[in-house]
């Protein structure tokens, strides 16, 4: 491979750098109308009725909708493809508009107006009457026998589904297992644990907030920019919402800031459509602000993970229990899909003898929506498998790195639920690599028997992930080619850039494919739902593999549509007038084609006798070179005899799926008496398959772990129980790391072809957002022997925990 | 956009008290990096905005003849990290205001807006209390001194009357000859941050730099206001740098003049215990910036 596997510099960063580069609100033309969504001060209830008057009279309000005014469609949000079978469709629980309000800062009403500030003030003036209920905001309130149900139209309680799984026996249950644990190893040559673990709510915080703006066109279509990163998606979801067809609407999406999974999920463009259809049609622009982000849009779940686990004194897994609950928030969103998705990979991860026995359940409460994020369920399972993993080693005095070499994944393991598998396996490669990097044998030596009050320690954690959703989800893709005169290619892809590097590994794939440089390749980057092929979007570690194969398939296509040309060029006189400017060229190529392949007269040159590379048309081999692919471009294109516009589409729809994994090592050092952890070194070790582009591959790296890193340390969403009301909604109180608090990240690939992917690829995207936060938690358990169960770390927690242990 | 009824750029303090005089609804504005985000929130939307910020008197650090140093309170906290004077006297005032938000706010917010905030977290403050700073304040009346320790009156509350601006700050030439100090921020991360706990500390130390001539310590977000603990620091004068038992006692004793509460940022013990930690290590490191030598 040429181009594939080079690190070429972004296709977008020119643009990016200089600021050229157009987001959705660079876009908006000028007279636009500014909305302003009206939100509920209570978590739970009804709204009565809502008093307009004051703010009707603020200058420059244009029109106020409410509950009451909203289409009566409900309809689903998750960006998942939709299911033409009834029990596969995601759950439609919410309106445009909510009248029955489920939590603090329900959307019950909207403001149109010409200013931004008048849209404000107007808001502010709307006097709301709700029936209240009491705030059912955790978990355990809300599976409380007599809980009331937050949506009993579409469930009798506020369990959106419970799911069971297990890995040895269909019927196992960790109760039988230790039964049997017991039977075969004797009581005293077992040790059980039982733990249990938290992960927060987590805001994506993507540095672009959630912003659109909508029309509706002169044939009556209501036309959505918006920040997301699944346009198809959105597109159906709008229509759904509005009750109107699939047809009447368009989906913009240009350059994005971010998304993380929280744009993953359709979040006010239903709201943004529904608008300028109040007002005629007028553009009416919608940016939700990042107080209303981070309460308003969705979170990454929290899950408590119960968890028992036996381990045999020499060091055997025999079994383990996971019982999951995922705090779903007001609405379904993603539905069960995610805690399914945790519950999946805890079983997995480790080879339990005799058994695994999972339980996951996703219950509504009162609070902030959870939904997609970055690994989607498996930064939780892996804190809840690598918590368990170093305490269980602990119990019985071993070195977690050899219980995990002894009873972790292999190479082998075949997900009995859906069947995936590695295609390709690095992950003990990974394992080496990593322990090596950070000298695990001399530290974990170096830092035993440590006093002080400042201790340092290392830790490990590892993962495996899934590329893309088949067989559990539909995975489709499309890739367009239209070749230019000049012999350059516009590339369409359904599949969006979203600040990963999406646009440029397809264009490194469609060079590749092509035989067209680099840069002869224009991706269109803004995806418009009217005119760009099909794609669900970047969710799920896909676009690599599964649009790649839609892009690679399109380019092969579209390669052998120019050299079919060619042929047909070298087999025919030059009689029109396109082609006599290359006659000389065109009829030099044909005798040396000839004279090369020893053909006979009349023996016709056909396209496979025919190649591309480095945009010249050759003899399959190399040698010789006839002409320039823009030679067929340009008489393909203007030819009186025969004119051809030379494109490809294809759509591929995949049925392939592969395990990527790898692992964190990290060495801390925790200041006991502040309560303050430091990285002073950090590596993930990434088994992805082939990399596309090295170099925006270890970006993909930097940035997940930096997430993890505040997953791990100071991030969370904080909700008051009272009331539902998230405390710290903004980013000054909600802590992500900033540059100052993420140190050196090192990164290395474990470079492993893998036989599924287009280019032996397999998933990156999310996967470095798992480790980093439960190898630190490892970390600070080999430095001072404390168990953190709950993420985040934070100082205020590690002191209360070296309190009570008596270190500090 | 901001939700603002009016905007007047001042063109002298005179000015500025006249407008705020004039409108009962204005507030003064100098960096805005507090004021336009209560704006924002809503908890001064609708509000006259009196600029104080393009004042050219109320900018800059001074050494005035009898050897006191002058700070504007218009100066912001870069210019204030920057400036010689302030490297030289004082460096533990340009370092604490130094870690203030990020370089952006560093730019536009001032030193005169962070005392007169009255927050208890603001970052300049417990360096403030410990050089015994005096604030000028110009108002209709008149000009007046007031103590740094008599200015604040509660959580967010000061002397401060609406019409008067803070002119500059005095610090005194005793507060900072012989004297060294170390301004620890403690926050959730290391930028981008406001103190879960701030503390100053100050020391003198004899000519054999082996003992405690005089110490100060300055807390912020131990209390309602920022705050000295005296007490503490009575302890310790005259004890010597290493005496351990002494600092221990020193740091145990700042726990009974503080005044922390539980909140959902952060709980009155994890407080105390930074309380009582910091003051120890702002102790160590102010000994070693005047020279002294800690056994480890």
């Amino acid at each position: 491979m040429k181009v594939v596997g080079q690190g070429q510099i972004r296709v977008d960063a020119y643009g990016k750098v200089t600021g050229e580069a157009k987001y959705t609100a660079d876009l908006e033309p000028k007279d636009i109308l500014h909305g302003k969504v009206v939100h509920s001060t209570i978590a739970n209830g009804l709204v009565k009725r809502f008093d307009l008057e004051k703010a009707l009279k603020v200058p420059g309000v244009v029109k106020i909708l409410t509950c009451f005014d909203v289409p009566d469609c409900q309809y689903p949000t998750a960006g998942h493809p939709w299911s033409t079978e009834l029990k596969h469709q995601d759950i439609c629980d919410r309106k445009i508009l909510n009248q029955r309000v489920r939590l603090y800062g329900d959307d019950i009403a909207a403001v149109i107006a010409e200013t931004e500030v008048a849209a404000t003030q107007a808001a502010s003036l709307i006097q709301v009457e709700y029936e209240e209920y009491e705030p059912i905001v955790t978990v355990e309130a809300a599976m409380k026998e007599g809980a009331t149900p937050l949506h009993p139209d579409i469930r009798r309680d506020n369990v959106i589904v419970h799911s069971h799984l297990t890995m040895g026996r269909p019927d196992f249950t960790f109760e039988q297992g230790l039964q049997e644990a017991k039977e075969q190893y004797g009581e005293e040559n077992i040790v059980v644990l039982e733990d249990t673990y938290y992960t927060p709510r987590i805001s994506h915080c993507h540095i672009e907030l959630p912003v659109s703006w909508a029309y509706v066109d002169v044939n009556g279509k209501v036309t959505v920019t918006s920040s997301t990163q699944i346009p198809h998606i959105v597109r159906r979801c709008v229509a759904q919402a509005l009750g109107i067809d699939i047809g009447k609407v368009r989906i913009i999406k240009p350059y994005i800031g971010g998304g993380f999974g929280n744009k993953q999920d359709v979040l006010y463009e239903p709201l943004n459509a529904f608008m300028t259809m109040a007002v005629g049609g007028r553009p009416v622009r919608l940016e939700i602000s990042r107080e209303e982000t981070i309460y308003g849009t969705r979170t990454r779940h929290a899950i408590e993970g119960r968890t028992k686990g036996i381990v045999a004194r020499d060091g055997r897994l025999l079994a383990r229990k996971l019982d999951a609950y995922a705090n779903n928030g007001a609405y379904a969103s993603h539905g069960h899909a995610i805690c399914a998705n945790c519950g999946n990979v805890y079983k997995g991860l480790y080879r339990d003898e005799l058994g695994t026995e999972v339980d996951c359940s996703t219950v509504y409460t009162s609070s902030p929506t959870a939904g997609a994020m970055r690994a989607y369920g498996i930064p939780q399972a892996v804190w809840f498998t690598e918590c368990q993993a170093d305490d269980m080693a602990a119990a019985i005095d071993m070195d977690p790195l050899e219980f995990r070499l002894k009873n972790g994944v292999q190479g082998d393991y075949v997900d009995p639920s859906n069947g995936i598998a590695f295609h390709s396996y690095g992950l003990e490669e990974c394992i080496r690599r990593g322990r090596e990097y950070i000298g695990w044998d001399e530290k974990r030596k170096l830092y035993a028997n440590q006093t002080g009050p400042v201790r340092r320690g290392v830790g490990m954690a590892m993962f495996i992930y899934k590329s893309g959703v088949y067989p559990i989800s539909l995975e489709t893709a499309s890739a367009r080619m239209v070749l230019n005169q000049d012999g350059s290619i516009q590339l369409f892809m359904g599949a969006t850039e979203i600040g990963q590097g999406a646009d440029t590994v397809f264009t490194q794939m469609a060079a590749e494919t092509t035989g067209i440089s680099f840069d002869r390749i224009y991706i269109v980057s803004t995806q418009d739902t009217d005119t760009t092929p099909f794609d669900t979007g970047a969710y799920a570690s896909r676009q690599t593999y599964v649009s790649g194969m839609a892009c690679k398939a399109c380019g092969e296509e579209l390669r052998r549509r120019i050299l079919e040309y060619a042929a047909y060029m070298l087999n025919h006189d030059v009689t029109d007038i396109s082609k006599t400017v290359y006659a000389e060229q065109v009829k030099k190529a044909a005798a040396d084609v000839r004279e090369v392949l020893g053909l006979q007269e009349g023996e016709e040159i056909t396209e496979d006798m025919l190649d591309l590379v480095d945009n010249q048309v050759v003899v399959h081999g190399g040698n010789p070179i006839l002409f320039d692919v823009a030679v067929v471009a340009e008489v393909a294109f203007y030819s009186l005899d025969r004119s051809v516009h030379i494109t490809a589409e294809v759509t591929h729809q995949c049925k392939s799926n592969t395990f990527a994994s790898g692992c964190c090592f990290v060495d801390v050092e925790v200041d006991m008496p502040l309560g303050l952890v430091t990285v002073k070194d950090i590596i993930n070790v990434h088994d992805s398959g082939t990399l596309i582009n090295p170099e925006t591959a270890k970006g993909q790296v930097h940035g997940g772990m930096s997430m993890s890193l505040g997953f791990g340390l100071s991030e969370e969403m904080l909700v008051d129980e009272k009331t539902g009301r998230v405390l710290n909604d903004n980013l000054l109180d909600y802590k992500i790391p900033t540059a100052m608090d993420v140190p050196d990240l090192k990164v290395e690939f474990v470079v492993k072809h893998d036989p599924t992917g287009p280019f032996g690829n397999k998933a990156l995207g999310e996967p470095p957002a798992i480790p980093v936060a439960p190898a630190i938690r490892n970390a600070i358990l080999h430095a001072t022997g404390v168990h953190m169960n709950t993420a985040p770390m934070t100082a205020q927690r590690l002191i209360e925990k070296f309190k009570e242990q008596g270190l500090i | 956009m901001f939700d603002i009824s009016s905007f007047y750029e001042a063109k002298s303090v005179k000015d500025a008290i006249d407008a705020l005089v004039r409108d009962p609804n204005a507030q003064i504005i100098s960096g805005g990096t507090d004021v336009l985000i209560r704006v924002r929130e809503g908890k001064d939307a609708g509000r006259s905005l009196v600029s104080i910020h393009n004042i050219r008197e109320l900018k800059g650090v001074s050494l005035l003849e009898n050897g006191d140093i002058r700070i504007g309170a218009g100066t912001a906290f870069t210019h204030i990290t920057n400036d010689p004077l302030i490297q030289k006297y004082i460096p533990m005032l340009g370092e604490a205001v130094d870690t203030v938000g990020g370089p952006q706010i560093r730019n536009m917010g001032t030193i005169g807006g962070n005392i007169c905030n009255g927050a208890t977290s603001a970052d300049s403050a417990s360096t403030m209390w410990t050089l015994e700073a005096e604030l000028v304040l110009e108002g209709p009346e008149g000009e007046r001194k007031v103590p740094i320790h008599e200015f604040y009156t509660g959580p967010g509350r000061t002397v401060r009357d609406r019409c008067e601006v803070c002119k500059y700050f005095i610090i005194h030439k005793e507060a900072d000859e012989g004297w060294y100090g170390q301004y620890i921020k403690y926050g959730k991360r290391k930028a981008m941050e406001i103190a879960t706990l701030g503390c100053a500390v100050r020391v003198k130390l004899t000519e054999d730099k082996k003992r405690v001539a005089d110490v100060r310590l300055g807390y912020g977000v131990a209390g309602p206001t920022p705050l000295r603990c005296r007490k503490a620091e009575e302890l310790l004068k005259g004890c010597e740098v290493n005496d351990r038992e002494a600092v221990s006692r020193f740091a145990k004793t700042a726990l009974t003049e503080v005044n922390p509460r539980t909140s959902w940022r952060a709980s009155k013990e994890f407080r105390l215990q930074l309380i009582e930690e910091l003051a120890k290590r702002g102790f160590v490191a102010a000994v070693e910036r005047a020279g002294g030598v800690i056994h480890a």
